[in-house]
């Protein structure tokens, strides 16, 4: 504002000069401007719910409260088709984040590898990485989807070829690991009890590991020389890692359970109880070190047994009052009280009783390795499953994205000059430490800022999950919900404000991250 | 740009419910076509044959349809819509009807504000398996892999199947009936579950049709029929009546080859109402005198329809069963046309 402006008489305002004087113009052109844009928001509303009422549909998120009735192939939580939509919203979110968080690590991966070879003065890596960039990258990475579910279902043996005297494929490393056409079996790391304390232990080695980084500054600055800190670092976790494996494994494998059975005879010992009942349905816990030993106990004496799975020990309890499966271990301690607690629930005549067999828990950690079915349909049991449509989604998203990221690293690095090298070598750095504290550090501050972006676009491109069958949040509440509620509008703004949530919380976190990685000015 | 989007969707919405208030049968002389959904291809039903022109059983009630109002068999847009997007395709006016093996149940016809204006098919919903799995139940069917179109009533049965007989499965979801055949074929699902009658017409286009089996479980009911948006009764009407045309002429022994004779006047009132020399029938739905007429000249009476596109002898080979003239002990039966 000019002086000029601020001397003119106040009290000699007309209407005219909210168009002809430019102290009021801009003002008065943002005002019409917000006036017409909110009227044709207001609009647009107005017609929608108009057009709703004459359609005869109301507008409520009620039915994310009713039974979903639908099942779920990947659950990361306890869902059933009598939970509601809303469960199985939770469960499609959860998938979503699960691809796009093993995605953007995957992605970061690659990219960085990929990024710093495209510079690598060796003709032949640079060329590879310079064709692995643009071939990913210029072509859309739902083919890429699809190209590898493709090679999945379609070049990989299907279980039955896994089966009997000729079969054609073997599980590999050392029968650890299947590759089949229904997707990729691993083993499952399952926690016995006191599993927790690993955990405490590593948080605390991190805290002691940051003290002796300190410790090793404070003596470099004062003396000039910098202990090393990476032997001790090692040691601080491993050593009570090992320790803690032998504790626990001597009290756990001392841990004794017993079955309880529910059926309407008396039964002596599991041998019985199967012949009465025609087969064992073993409640069985993937996750539960104590639930694995009793279907390894099972396996060993032959009975005649088929293994039902529930997300956590007490969904195999509610599982086994509900009928779904009549047998279970829990601890020999408290054995005869829950199976009087669990006998009330039970339909019919049938009781809960403790038969004669135990076996002890295991060690501190058990892995469950996937074996072949011996009878019925072939297929593999145990492990844990890596679907086919996870696997593609995953991998296609990774290396897509990765392309992308490369370019981002690559110009992170070339926006770094020369010198910083050159005078890092005259003070007598390292090549890899000039690395790690001269360019690296610098370059952070550009990679940061796209590679925000990049992780949005993994995250948002998840929802091509649709296309493989991936049970993502489009496919459950846009999807299938959707499909069956005929909740249009409701799914579908509930999903535009989910995937907004996550978009915005990403860029939060990865601002913040950017922040730190600022120059620092003093 | 999140406010635009926002808004596109708002506007998406209020333009596709604003289409759907309008008087369809208007809009579709207006436009001169009809636009009909069906599905992305199951052989039989709806499929483009060699020369790209779609056919098929529900294609056929598509064209008898087209046929009445428009008077040409041919003018008739089909839009592929899969088991997700048919729903959303028909409330929102993209297309004036759907014919695609949709199921009629209580919530898509109340919740879901559609008028199903008939039955074209009894269906219900099977298994089918590779002989080699040695399967002969489908409660032997413990642990297995199906496949399964998602989006349907047929999720929601197998979950209710397995759950009532304490098996488990693992539910493959997918897209299309194609992508599932792919799927099936390689052998990335145990067990292929749809309507029977879909069954039947996929088994149809394998190469070694005689290894697979349809287990002998029916699990549900499934009436098959087109369907309409609520709110335009005329055009309701218009379907349904024409679909009981079609099934009326099949009763009244009118054929497409017969029809040019009988509509010269015969001595049976019902024929002589139901191909417009008689009465006003025609008027009464807003159309003229011969609409019935054409309708059944598209294709043939719903007998013929059912033999050319999924009768005993085509590929797909479905015996009449259910969908019998209810004179001949089935199901189909249309109410008088008086």
């Amino acid at each position: 504002m000019s002086m000029a402006d601020q001397s003119a008489p106040r009290d000699s305002f007309r209407l005219s000069m909210l168009l002809y004087d430019t102290r009021y113009r801009s003002l008065t052109i943002q005002v019409v401007f917000f006036i017409l844009f909110m009227a044709g928001f207001a609009w647009l509303i107005n017609n929608t719910i108009q057009n709703l009422e004459t359609l005869g549909k109301d507008f409520n998120f009620g039915f994310l409260s009713s039974r979903a009735g639908y099942d779920i192939n990947q659950r990361l939580i306890e869902y059933t088709n009598n939970s509601t939509h809303g469960r199985a919203m939770v469960v499609g979110l959860l998938n979503t984040l699960l691809v796009a968080f093993l995605g953007c690590i995957l992605a970061t991966i690659l990219g960085v590898i990929a990024g710093v070879l495209r510079l690598s003065k060796n003709w032949i890596v640079g060329r590879l990485m310079t064709v692995y960039v643009e071939a990913f990258r210029n072509i859309p990475v739902l083919l890429w989807i699809l190209i590898i579910f493709a090679i999945m279902t379609e070049s990989m043996p299907p279980p039955k070829d896994f089966r009997g005297d000729e079969a054609t494929a073997a599980m590999s490393l050392w029968e650890t690991v299947a590759v089949s056409n229904q997707g990729i079996f691993i083993p499952r790391l399952v926690p016995a009890s006191y599993f927790w304390v690993f955990f405490v232990l590593i948080i605390a080695a991190i805290f002691v590991i940051r003290y002796l980084r300190k410790r090793a500054i404070i003596i470099q600055e004062a003396t000039g020389v910098r202990p090393g800190t990476f032997w001790q670092s090692i040691g601080v976790v491993v050593i009570p890692l090992v320790a803690a494996y032998f504790a626990i494994s001597a009290i756990t494998t001392k841990n004794e359970l017993t079955f309880i059975v529910a059926t309407e005879q008396s039964v002596e010992n599991l041998v019985a109880f199967s012949e009465i009942a025609g087969r064992i349905n073993y409640c069985h816990a993937p996750n539960s070190a104590a639930s694995l030993s009793g279907l390894r106990y099972l396996e060993a004496n032959e009975l005649d047994y088929s293994r039902r799975e529930f997300h956590n020990t007490s969904a195999s309890i509610k599982e086994f009052i509900g009928g779904t499966c009549n047998a279970i271990v829990v601890d020999s301690a408290d054995a005869a009280v829950v199976a009087d607690s669990l006998s009330d629930g039970l339909r019919g005549n049938a009781t809960a009783v403790t038969v004669a067999d135990t076996v002890m828990e295991g060690r501190a950690f058990e892995f469950d390795v996937p074996e072949l079915t011996e009878k019925g349909i072939p297929r593999f049991e145990g492990g844990l499953h890596l679907r086919n449509s996870l696997i593609a989604l995953w991998l296609a998203l990774s290396v897509y994205t990765g392309a992308f990221i490369a370019e981002i690293v690559r110009a992170g690095i070339l926006a770094i000059s020369k010198g910083q090298t050159e005078a890092a070598s005259a003070l007598g750095i390292r090549p890899s430490r000039t690395m790690r504290l001269v360019i690296l550090p610098q370059a952070l501050r550009v990679i940061v800022p796209p590679l925000i972006s990049q992780y949005l676009n993994l995250t948002k491109n998840s929802s091509l999950a649709i296309a493989v069958g991936y049970m993502d949040l489009r496919s459950t509440l846009g999807g299938i919900s959707l499909n069956q509620t005929g909740r249009e509008l409701e799914c579908m703004l509930l999903m535009m404000l989910i995937y907004l949530v996550i978009s915005l919380a990403i860029s939060v976190v990865m601002n913040i991250y950017n922040t730190r990685t600022q120059l620092k000015e003093r | 740009m999140k406010k635009s989007l926002f808004m596109g969707t708002l506007a998406a919405a209020g333009l596709a419910a604003g289409l759907a208030g309008a008087a369809t049968l208007d809009d579709v002389k207006a436009k001169g076509e009809l636009a009909c959904g069906v599905t992305t291809g199951l052989v039989g039903f709806a499929a483009p044959n060699a020369n790209g022109e779609w056919e098929g059983f529900d294609v056929a009630v598509c064209r008898a349809v087209a046929a009445a109002v428009l008077g040409d068999a041919n003018a008739v847009k089909f839009v592929t819509t899969t088991g997700q997007t048919r729903f959303t395709a028909l409330a929102s006016g993209e297309i004036d009807m759907l014919a695609r093996n949709t199921t009629w149940t209580f919530s898509r016809d109340v919740d879901l504000k559609f008028t199903f204006v008939g039955v074209n098919y009894y269906d219900g919903q099977g298994f089918m398996v590779p002989k080699e799995l040695g399967v002969s139940s489908a409660k032997e069917l413990d642990g297995a892999t199906v496949c399964i179109q998602t989006g349907t009533t047929t999720e929601l049965n197998l979950a209710d199947f397995f759950r009532a007989n304490g098996i488990t499965y693992e539910p493959v979801p997918i897209e299309t009936n194609a992508e599932a055949q792919q799927q099936y074929l390689a052998g990335a699902c145990d067990v292929y579950t749809t309507d029977a009658s879909g069954l039947a017409a996929t088994r149809a286009t394998f190469e070694n049709a005689a290894d697979h089996v349809l287990l002998p479980e029916i699990i549900s009911k499934e009436p098959l029929g087109p369907l309409v948006r609520h709110g335009d009764d005329q055009w309701g009407d218009i379907v349904r009546w024409t679909l009981n045309a079609l099934i009326t002429a099949e009763e009244l022994g009118v054929t497409s080859a017969n029809l040019e004779e009988m509509a010269a006047g015969t001595n049976n009132p019902e024929i002589n109402r139901l191909l417009g020399t008689e009465g006003d029938l025609g008027a009464m739905l807003g159309l003229d005198a011969d609409w019935a007429k054409r309708a059944i000249a598209a294709g043939g009476n719903y007998g013929e329809i059912f033999e050319k596109n999924i009768g005993e002898s085509t590929a797909i080979g479905l015996a009449r069963g259910l969908n019998a003239q209810w004179s001949q002990g089935g199901l189909i039966y249309s109410p008088p046309f008086r």
